[in-house]
């Protein structure tokens, strides 16, 4: 009986398989897979126990199911749901039909009834439960039923009631996913109770279960009416997306799929506050922010007095209380919520940072403010006497709040929190309230200087980044300055780079602080040498932006002597270059500062904007007219020579489509010559360096390829033309070395660029073949190579199939023409006709994408050849610090290799580092040995830092080792 | 109504010498046995004579409790397990039982080796003493007996402390010991759960302060050590032994590692080196960054930071010592401040309280010449610092904790009785809940509302489930049916049927009837089916029958007519109803019936009663 029906459910299904293939391959045999459902039908039927059943399903479920069959796996699966007695297996059917119905191509509506029967009979609440989460698959798979949707509806009320919370708990995400919101869905739907305003149903429903006695329930239904947005997803770029179609309306729950939420539901989110369960609190600290943003203006009264606030202060107020709540889940969440509370007023917002302090019940003042009023009396850093903090007036014991009313001192506590998730939580939320407020962002500055301090590295990077963004609203006072730079002492290079970032965008407001700043740099360089480019750059920006406070420095920073000839400094100093980058960079736009410097500093100024023009800027000196000319020439006119410069590139691309075919020699000089204008303007041009180094690449490849195909030669017998046939054997060589470049090297190409390459690939395939076909007499060899070489014509066909009409009458066009033809016939005739296609093919206008950049990668350190090289000895261990910065790649984890030689001079020395970007998938160091050895490192992900766009930094180690040579 | 009773034998309205007697469910718990520094008599320790006039401690006490290991928490055990004798069980957690013998060890040897003081404790007793100690783990409810539980919460303040859970049946009790709020370089903060104990026994050292950040006084601090470094002066830091000491540690040793500094720092050597052994082996105990750091390296293991000699005290250039004890009254803290008292590149950073009369007290107050034994003066040239570290709960965290555990009372201990004043009123205020602050020797008594268990038949729950409509508002108390029964110490819900049967009773109907007399000239059984169409007409969704034996069927009412004898146009309308119906006001509620019975037959017929 079981044979008989595999055979025929074999048929049924083989059949459906074939078909799509019969045309394209007649010639090849497919097999075709069993199918599922027959499979799964005759161990069903073979199954004796619920175990051996189980076992069945749970190895069906890893294998995919095709779109053809699963309705038919799902017959089989529910039919055998109705024998089956153990609950487990019914579970997991039930779980199996909401997997099939999410098979795409699918549209389940046929089994809703069948699925909705089930539930009728159905007494464990487990299966109950998969069953409703199955209706609930099968509901957002049919976004476009209203009717399926209000039958699911009613289900999901009907077992409200249950007394397992994993069917309450089930229900109302139903509900919460599909309840009927807003009118344009409503509309066309004439169901039963469509019209009677569903959606305020829906929510009163889900409202009622706010006080369901399991706090999973609880949970729940406060999801089920806000969803899962957290604040990252604000309310009108939801709905906005929404319109737009971006994310399945029905994938969200009530609040998220734009349906207003009534503001009669604060209250209950409130006592939900203060629930007894932290996943209970933490959903209703989403709940409270959403009704914020909802209702931010509507007023609300404060309990036991007849005052009345903003609801949005209201919501903020208790949302800072849950910073300190018993659970660091919830405090998390509260800090990360007020991040994102931008419409609370000032002053509660500024509360937050408030903590009044006091002992032994009278008043003191905070660090912070001691220090203030320190530095407005002019007196700085006196040290602390005993009892300096000694409290001052006597507190009235009636007016101290112990219990922080509203938001009071909430970002004190959570930067003060315990666990460092909570602390960058508040960090955050700090940074982005700042943003928006400068008179927040003055105030939460000591806070975040004091961040600086935190025991866990990841903080502290934290608050420094946060400071950098909030940069532009502050100016530094000298006392903070002084705590911001004792950082730069920092151990830990991110820190201290993090920290020279942060300089790079501070104000400071005296002349003493930018000599502070100097003299914290100076020290950080004296320690760390390693830092020397991040300080230079440090400073050029320091300059810049402070000018006139650098200008009184100037005699004693390059300390000149009006009398006296000082001596001259030494010009390869780190030190001195960083004070004269600053001094420059001042000098740019303070034109008295030049008056100030003595003879050898415009020597040195002369020689540093050669070796270091990108930190050292054109300055108008008096006497060196022809520097300054020259430069301004070049800044003045950027967009517009970038502008011409793309027209020439464009032109010059025009130009080179006129060729046909590469018989005459004038084709050839055009194609070299215009190879050589690309080079050139890439050089020019920094912008659109990667865009004329693609073309002209992509156009050598055509050069090389026309070359070889225009040997007159090819007609003549083999033996003779050995010669001959080097070259063009080297030329493919190139050309696939060369597309491969092409392809991996830039980023921004479309499919339309990796086609083309693909094609001259393909075409240096083609002489590879005929090449061989020539040279090599073994027959199974051409025999095989051949194959090969339709398979890849067949892939390109497969890969780029929506590009082809864009090459017509290219290689690849007319070989698919032939194609019929080729995979039947001999080897020799193939590659003689592909011999004549080659040649009779054009060139392929290549079209330029709108952004093109060629990955680069510029090694910081090791610099190239050392002076001093790095010895190790055999069998221990040594190792090599590579600091790199790699732009334009999309991945670099994946896509970069870097390869490290060690070269073998007397004393096993090390001296050589190379870098190369090229196209291997894999990002791997590879280190060559003298002896040709060579080992392949990963670095770590955590390798990789990210300092702006589309740059990254590869910071990491190598390990270099090898066994004594002889 | 049951009562707990709180009498602290120490640590009532004072600080030092904690020691609280709980009596809760006929139970009687000792919480801390501690010592007070201030005496060197009798007041000394607790006066253990009050908790039995003369019997012996172990009959009378169910188990003892030690919070943390401080001595004036612990500093009583020995004396009163072994000289006053007590041999029941004492809890503690597990770093408090390995290091409190050290500091017990520690404080004898001062006592008897160097005051030369007889009739103290020996080493023996000590050894004794933990011996009957019970470990406890964090979060571990232990049963001390069929009745009492206790169970630990994570404390702050030092490595080990604890509060404590005391629960008998569903009264219960939480003690806190010392604990902090806020965490710091080595510990967490204080947690609890939301346990709603009846009473709450909090410390309240802080109770008028409410502190600053820490990171402040932190940043201060390394300020100030890093600056005195690079100048190349020599700092001195006087510490206790435990506590405060590894903090400070831990701080100076990272902030090295931060800046990767080379300068030396020493500790003093003597029972510091153990306490750190037992630190770097409870790293549970710990913060989260030590916790989480401690499998590449744990940070108790100091790398910068190494044994003093005495020697070293003379060695050049820049150093950081740390030296017991913590006021500079003697030892070697002292020695060293006098060696480098006379530079004024050196600093002296005193990281906390210094008790009036000791050469720390002196310096604080910016004395310049301080007089020593010998009449000998010395020239204070170097710079003298304070900052506090301390690690008891402010204000704002006692607030804070309250909230947390919501409790019923509150009590206050461990702390001067002016601030506790202070701060009760702000809890009655706050939180509407009783605040008692008992002196020594007084006991506070809150009676409590213990609920009582009862068991009951899942199938007699049920069903009375499913005649309280849908299963939201749970949370209200609702009204059962069901006999209780009370039988040998345990109390059972029945049904009234099963109940019945169980007491060999019979089961008795009450009905409840009524008159209702009317005027109709039409015959009983006419007048009866007018009542019956009538009360179809109104009662819509009721089930009406008239049935063949002349009466009528509001769903379980019973409705019958009888004419009188001498009038016969007076009918008499009589309602009948059981208990069941007049309980459950399922159509006696209902506005129709009501109508009918009151005014229908104004319309109908006219009737009187």
């Amino acid at each position: 009986m079981a044979a008989h029906l595999k055979k025929r459910v074999y048929e049924e299904f083989s059949k459906v398989v074939q078909i799509p293939h019969e045309e394209a391959q007649a010639k090849k045999l497919r097999l075709s897979k069993p199918s599922k459902s027959a499979a799964l039908h005759v161990d069903l039927c073979k199954a004796t126990n619920s175990t051996d059943a189980l076992q069945y399903l749970l190895q069906f479920a890893r294998k995919p199911v095709e779109v053809e069959s699963v309705e038919g796996v799902i017959r089989i699966l529910l039919e055998h749901y109705y024998k089956e007695t153990d609950n487990s297996v019914r579970l997991k059917i039930a779980s199996l039909l909401g997997l099939l119905s999410k098979t795409n191509g699918f549209s389940p509506d046929c089994i809703v009834d069948d699925a909705i029967n089930t539930l009728g009979n159905e007494k464990s609440h487990q299966v109950l439960a998969q069953l409703l989460d199955t209706l609930l698959v099968i509901g957002s798979q049919l976004p476009e039923s209203p009717a399926v949707r209000l039958r699911l509806i009613e289900v999901a009320c009907k077992h409200l009631s249950d007394t397992y919370f994993g069917v309450r708990n089930k229900c109302l995400q139903l509900l919460g996913c599909l309840g009927l919101v807003d009118a344009p869905l409503t509309k066309d739907s004439n169901g039963p109770s469509s019209s009677s305003g569903g959606a305020r149903d829906v929510q009163s429903i889900i409202s009622n279960y706010f006080a369901d006695q399991d706090p999973r329930v609880r949970t729940a239904a406060i999801k089920a009416m806000v969803g899962h947005s957290g604040p990252q997803i604000l309310v009108p770029i939801l709905a906005e997306r929404i319109t737009q179609g971006l994310i399945s309306v029905f994938q969200l729950q009530l609040h998220d799929r734009g349906m207003k939420i009534h503001q009669i539901i604060y209250d209950q989110a409130c006592r939900l506050l203060s629930d007894d369960y932290e996943q209970v609190r933490s959903a209703a600290v989403q709940m409270v922010w959403v009704l914020s943003q909802l209702y931010p203006e509507s007023i609300v009264p404060i309990p036991s007095s007849n005052e009345e606030i903003r609801l949005v202060d209201d919501a903020f107020g208790k949302i800072s209380h849950m910073v300190s709540d018993g659970s660091w889940m919830v405090r998390v969440q509260a800090a990360k919520t007020l991040g994102s509370m931008l419409q609370v007023s000032s002053h509660f917002l500024e509360q937050t940072l408030d903590k009044k302090l006091m002992s032994d019940l009278r008043r003191k003042r905070t660090a912070h403010e001691r220090a203030k009023e320190l530095f407005v009396s002019g007196e700085f850093s006196s040290g602390r006497k005993w009892a300096d903090d000694a409290p001052k007036e006597k507190l009235d014991s009636n007016t101290v709040n112990l219990i922080a009313s509203g938001a009071c001192g909430a970002f004190v506590h959570g930067l003060e929190d315990e666990m460092f998730e909570v602390r960058i939580a508040a960090v955050e939320a700090l940074c982005q309230l700042a943003r928006s407020s400068p008179s927040f962002a003055e105030k939460c500055l000591d806070f975040l200087v004091d961040m600086f301090n935190d025991e866990i590295e990841e903080v502290r990077l934290q608050s420094i980044h946060v400071l950098r963004e909030i940069s532009t609203h502050i100016t530094l006072r000298e006392d903070q300055l002084d705590t911001v730079l004792a950082v730069l002492e920092d151990s830990s290079r991110d820190i201290r780079e993090a920290l020279h970032e942060l300089l790079c965008y501070t104000n400071v407001s005296t002349k003493e602080c930018i000599q502070l700043a100097l003299l914290e740099l100076l020290k950080n360089l004296n320690k760390y040498p390693t830092d020397r480019n991040s300080v230079w750059k440090c400073l050029k920006f320091l300059g810049s932006r402070h000018p006139a406070l650098v200008l009184p420095l100037v005699p004693e920073l390059l300390s000149t002597h009006p009398y006296f000839d000082t001596p001259e400094p030494d010009m390869d100093d780190p030190a001195y270059i960083a004070v004269l980058v600053l001094v420059f960079n001042a000098a740019k736009s303070c034109p008295t500062m030049p008056a100030l410097f003595s003879d050898h500093t415009f020597r040195h100024y002369a020689y540093l904007r050669d070796s270091l023009s990108h930190l050292v800027p054109p300055l108008r000196l008096p006497g060196r007219k022809q520097v300054y000319s020259l430069d301004s020439v070049d800044s003045s006119c950027g967009s517009s020579s970038v502008e011409s410069a793309q027209l020439f590139l464009q032109q010059s691309l025009n130009r080179v489509s006129s060729i046909q075919n590469l018989e005459t020699a004038g084709d050839q000089d055009l194609l070299n010559f215009t190879i050589r204008d690309l080079q050139r303007l890439g050089e020019l041009q920094t912008e659109l360096a990667g865009a004329a180094d693609f073309c002209a690449t992509y156009l050598r490849c055509q050069l090389l390829l026309m070359k070889a195909l225009q040997e007159k030669l090819w007609n003549v017998a083999v033996p003779l033309y050995l010669q001959q046939n080097v070259t063009a054997t080297a030329a493919a060589q190139q050309i696939l070395e060369e597309t491969y470049k092409l392809e991996f090297l830039y980023s921004g190409l479309e499919s339309r660029q990796v086609a083309t390459i693909h094609h001259v690939r393909l075409q240096a395939k083609a002489l590879q073949l005929i090449l061989t076909a020539r040279t090599r007499q073994g027959l199974d060899l051409l025999i095989s190579s051949c194959e090969k070489f339709l398979q890849e014509v067949e892939s390109f066909q497969r890969l780029f199939l929506s590009e082809l009409p864009h090459l017509q009458d290219s290689f690849v066009d007319k070989l698919l023409e032939l194609m019929p033809r080729l995979v039947s016939c001999k080897p020799a005739e193939l590659v003689k006709i592909l011999q004549t296609t080659l040649r009779q093919s054009g060139l392929l206008q290549l079209r330029l994408p709108e952004q093109i950049h060629r990955a680069t990668a510029t090694i910081v350190e090791p610099t190239g050849e050392s002076d001093n090289p790095l010895k190790f000895t055999s069998g221990l261990v040594v190792a090599l610090d590579i600091d790199a910065t790699l732009e334009h790649l999309h991945d670099p984890q994946n896509s970069v290799k870097v390869q490290v030689s060690a070269r073998l001079p007397e004393n096993l020395s090390f001296s050589k580092t190379s870098f190369e970007s090229s196209f291997f998938n894999r990002f791997r160091l590879q280190v060559l040995y003298p002896d040709g050895q060579s080992h392949v490192i990963h670095p770590k992900p955590g390798d990789f830092r990210k300092p702006g766009p589309n740059r990254h930094r590869l910071i990491t180690q190598v390990y270099l080792s090898h066994t004594a040579w002889t | 109504m049951p009562e707990i009773k709180v009498t602290p034998l120490g640590a009532g309205q004072d600080v030092g010498r904690s020691c609280i007697l709980v009596s809760i469910g006929g139970k009687n718990i000792m919480l801390d046995c501690g010592m007070h520094m201030g005496y060197n008599d009798d007041r000394r320790f607790p006066d253990f004579s009050y908790v039995t006039q003369n019997g012996r401690l172990t009959d009378f006490l169910d188990c003892v409790i030690i919070s943390h290991f401080h001595l004036d928490h612990c500093g009583a055990l020995p004396y009163m397990s072994e000289m006053v004798g007590y041999d029941g069980p004492i809890y503690m957690t597990h770093p408090t039982k390995a290091i409190c013998p050290i500091l017990l060890e520690d404080f004898r040897k001062i006592t008897v080796d160097k005051k030369g003081e007889t009739n103290f404790f020996t080493s023996q007793m000590i050894k004794d003493c933990m011996k009957k100690v019970v470990p406890l783990n964090l979060h571990q409810t232990v049963q001390v007996d069929d009745e009492l539980e206790i169970k630990a919460y994570y404390a702050g303040h030092v490595l080990g402390a604890a509060m404590v859970q005391i629960k008998v049946g569903s009264e219960s009790v939480v003690y806190t010991g010392d604990y902090n709020m806020t965490p710091d370089r080595h510990l967490g903060a204080a947690w609890i759960d939301k346990c709603r104990p009846d009473i709450l026994i909090s410390e309240s050292t802080y109770a008028t302060t409410i502190r600053d950040s820490k990171r402040c006084r932190e940043r201060d601090f390394l300020k100030k050590v890093h600056e005195s470094i690079e100048r190349g002066g020599k700092v001195l830091i006087p510490v206790f032994a435990l506590g405060r000491a590894q903090e400070l540690c831990i701080l100076l040793e990272t902030f090295w590692e931060r800046m990767n500094l080379k300068a030396p720092i020493y500790f003093s050597t003597g029972l510091t080196e153990k306490a750190n052994h037992y630190y770097k082996l409870f790293i549970t105990w710990t913060n989260q960054k030590i916790r989480k750091t401690f499998v590449q390296r744990n940070m108790f293991e100091f790398k910068h930071i190494k044994a003093f000699d005495r020697s070293y005290a003379d060695n050049p250039g820049p150093m950081v010592v740390f030296a017991t004890p913590g006021m500079l009254h003697a030892g070697q803290s002292l020695q060293i401040f006098k060696k480098w008292a006379g530079n004024e590149k050196n600093m002296v950073i005193m990281p906390g309280y210094c008790v009036q009369g000791t050469i720390g007290h002196k310096i604080l107050n910016g004395q310049r010449k301080l007089e020593m034994e010998g009449r000998a003066t010395l020239d204070v040239k170097l710079q003298v610092e304070y900052m506090s570290f301390s690690a008891h709960a402010d204000a704002k965290g006692i607030m804070q904790l309250i909230r947390m555990a919501e409790p019923r009372n509150m009590l206050l201990v461990h702390g001067e009785a002016a601030k506790m004043e202070f701060l009760k009123g702000k809890i009655e205020q706050e939180f509407s809940i009783d605040c008692y602050m008992p002196a020594n020797g007084e006991t506070a008594m809150v009676t409590t509302n213990p609920s009582v268990p009862v068991d009951m038949s899942l199938n007699l729950l049920k069903r009375e489930m499913a005649l309280g409509g849908p299963l939201p508002d749970p949370k209200k108390p609702r009204t059962m049916h069901g006999t209780l029964i009370m039988k040998e110490n345990s109390l059972k819900l029945v049904s009234s049927e099963q109940a019945l049967k169980e007491l060999g009773l019979n089961e008795h109907q009450l009905r409840f009837t009524c008159r209702v007399q009317l005027q109709d000239p039409h015959s009983d059984p006419d007048t009866l089916h007018r009542v019956y169409t009538h009360l179809k007409s109104v009662l819509k969704g009721y089930t009406i029958q008239h049935l063949p034996d002349g009466t009528v069927m509001v769903e379980s009412i019973v409705i019958k007519v009888s004419s009188s004898a001498e009038d016969v146009n007076a009918k008499v309308l009589l309602l009948s109803w059981s208990y069941q119906v007049q309980q459950s006001p399922v159509i006696f509620s209902s506005e129709p019936f009501n109508q009918f019975l009151f005014s229908s037959s104004r319309k109908g017929f006219r009737h009187t009663r």
